[in-house]
């Protein structure tokens, strides 16, 4: 074999292992999600929309416990961190723009948002269910709410920061007060692209249950009392399927189902609505 | 930067109630840390730093605990992962950024990273009910089958194959990690400019050598970041692996055995420790990881800020 033959061979079997590699991606997204897909249909049913779980071991029931308590938990983490996530950017894109300390918080939320969930399930454990003396749907909330401050804190100041800085000298020339400038022309400019950073940490932490296993723990019954331990349908289907029951199993499954076609659409929509309607810098 | 602001009154308490926001990030990484060691203040004084870290001991009923079978399984899995993972994603990375027709280097990407947002307990039960059977019934004992005459290799495999076991965790939590390797290595081998691999491609080379001698260079700053925090993800992943790895408390030298890593053995025996210094042993646990994986994130961050210049200059 020639110089020129072994040079083509060789760029031919690295070319066709890539090849490999981006079908062994796809594979797996089409095996998992159409595991769970087969899997979930399978066991959709009306009643577990709408009834309580059975006692263990007997058939039927339904979840619609661990459902509202999934939303109740989500919900009241989004109206706690998604606040504290968009002014924070806030500052760190307007008030403290190209400073070191707003460069240090940025890097701190970039950590922040990697950083085990299960570490702030011990923390919120340790603060709120400890001293309590019992789980709580807010302490599942509020950890679910720390891991969302970050990833909105990030999104927001990126897409503040894309908006041009002519906009906001425009508003100035008007003599207008720099909050109204950041409120009425920023975060107008800015509306989409901070949206899609709520999407995404809202589909971030739906799917969270290392941070719930010890903050809001589980309930069989149906309980809307933050104050009290809530069910979500993350630990149940934790719960569900390592136990012994198939009628568990079949409920795990469809409660994945759920989750996860929520999750993609939130992703999705999220992506789409970022699509080329910010500021391009 | 305008200094008008600081004159009206409306705009001091906006900045500062931003500012607030702002600083909760900062709050919570102090207020994590304090905790952490205050609840583990127990265990630090029975175990100590060295003794907690290099003991084997895990044993709820004689009271005595040690963090290293925890360690030892999640750097094997981490690094079992991270294995599988990197070749995928690099391989990943150059589809999408040099072979890849136009029309479809957008979906592809989009769908790799949709294995990111898929929630890791779908991927902890979808590994308990479909890839654990099919790793014991089918890859264990092929693997075993085709090690069984190589010294040292066939350790590795000994064991009846289970399906509940470090490597189908490995298999599992590298699924997890591939997406946030491929996209930081894609966006790097992105941000290689045309002139320099059009130069190269001028004086006759090959697509694979514009790759491995132009692209991976320039970009190698950026994937290496991208590696340190897919391994920082993959330090802290619980749920992931909590399903297929059997929370057994010992050192496996078996890639068959079941083991525990820290995030298992946290979400297993969290809500059930009955005594104090249980307790305070799961929270110097967390403690232990929560420190681990910052100083990785840190390490990558320090990477990717690096390669973030390069690029820019």
């Amino acid at each position: 074999m020639t110089r020129e033959q072994r040079r083509k061979v060789e760029g031919f079997i690295a070319m066709t292992l890539s090849t490999l590699a981006a079908l062994t991606g796809l594979f797996w997204l089409v095996f998992i999600l159409g595991d769970v897909l087969v899997h979930g249909i399978k066991a959709m049913d009306l009643s577990l929309f709408t009834n309580d779980p059975a006692p263990a071991g007997i058939e039927g029931g339904g979840l619609r416990n661990a459902f509202v308590g999934q939303l109740m938990i989500t919900i009241c983490a989004t109206l706690i961190g998604v606040p504290i996530g968009v002014l924070g950017g806030t500052f760190l894109a307007e008030y403290a723009r190209g400073s070191k300390l707003s460069r240090i918080i940025s890097i701190l939320s970039d950590i922040m948002v990697s950083v085990p969930s299960i570490v702030i399930g011990t923390f919120i454990y340790a603060v709120l269910v400890k001293p309590l003396g019992h789980f709580s749907g807010w302490a599942g909330a509020i950890a679910l709410a720390i891991i969302m401050v970050p990833v909105v804190l990030r999104t927001t100041e990126d897409m503040l920061t894309l908006v041009p800085w002519t906009l906001r000298e425009a508003a100035f020339a008007l003599g207008a007060p720099y909050y109204k400038v950041i409120i009425q022309v920023v975060y107008r400019g800015a509306s989409a692209g901070i949206l899609t950073g709520i999407l995404l940490s809202i589909a971030r932490v739906a799917g969270e249950t290392a941070p719930l296993l010890f903050t809001s723990f589980n309930n069989s019954f149906f309980s809307v009392d933050m104050n009290r331990p809530v069910a979500s349908l993350t630990v149940t289907i934790f719960q569900y399927a390592m136990g012994p029951y198939d009628s568990w199993h079949t409920q795990a499954w469809a409660a994945s189902l759920v989750i996860t076609i929520s999750i993609l659409m939130l992703t999705v929509i999220g992506r789409l609505l970022i699509k080329g309607r910010h500021f391009k810098g | 930067m305008p200094l008008q602001y600081k004159k009206n009154p409306v705009d001091f308490i906006f900045s500062a109630t931003t500012a607030a926001a702002s600083f909760s990030v900062i709050i919570f990484i102090i207020g994590i840390l304090y905790v952490l060691v205050t609840e583990s203040s127990l265990a630090i004084e029975k175990f100590g730093i060295v003794k907690f870290l290099t003991s084997t001991d895990w044993d709820p009923v004689k009271e005595s605990f040690g963090a290293l079978t925890n360690i030892y399984g999640t750097v094997i899995t981490t690094f079992l992962s991270l294995l599988i993972a990197i070749p995928v994603a690099l391989g990943i990375a150059i589809f999408v950024t040099e072979i890849a027709p136009n029309f479809l280097k957008g979906p592809i990407g989009a769908a790799i990273e949709l294995l990111a947002a898929i929630p890791s307990i779908i991927y902890g039960m979808w590994g308990l009910f479909t890839l654990s059977p099919i790793m014991s019934k089918y890859v264990e004992p092929f693997l075993k089958e085709i090690t069984a005459g190589v010294p040292f290799v066939n350790v590795l495999f000994q064991g009846t194959p289970m399906g509940i076991d470090i490597l189908t965790a490995s298999v599992i939590l590298s699924i997890m990690i591939v997406p946030f390797t491929a996209s930081i290595s894609r966006d790097s081998f992105n941000l290689t400019p045309a002139i320099v691999k059009e130069s190269a491609y001028a004086i006759g080379a090959t697509k694979w050598e514009v790759i491995k001698n132009v692209v991976i260079p320039y970009s190698k700053l950026g994937v290496f970041g991208g590696i340190v925090l897919s391994l920082g993800r993959a330090i802290g992943e619980t749920m992931a692996v909590a399903f297929v790895l059997g929370n057994n408390h010992r050192i496996a030298t078996s890639l068959l055995d079941a083991a525990a890593t820290i995030t298992v053995t946290l979400a297993n025996e969290f809500a059930e420790a009955d005594k104090d210094i249980y307790l305070s042993s799961l929270f110097y646990l967390a403690l232990a990881l929560f420190v681990m994986s910052f100083i990785t994130l840190a390490i990558a961050k320090f990477f990717l800020i690096k390669a973030e210049r390069k690029y820019s200059r």
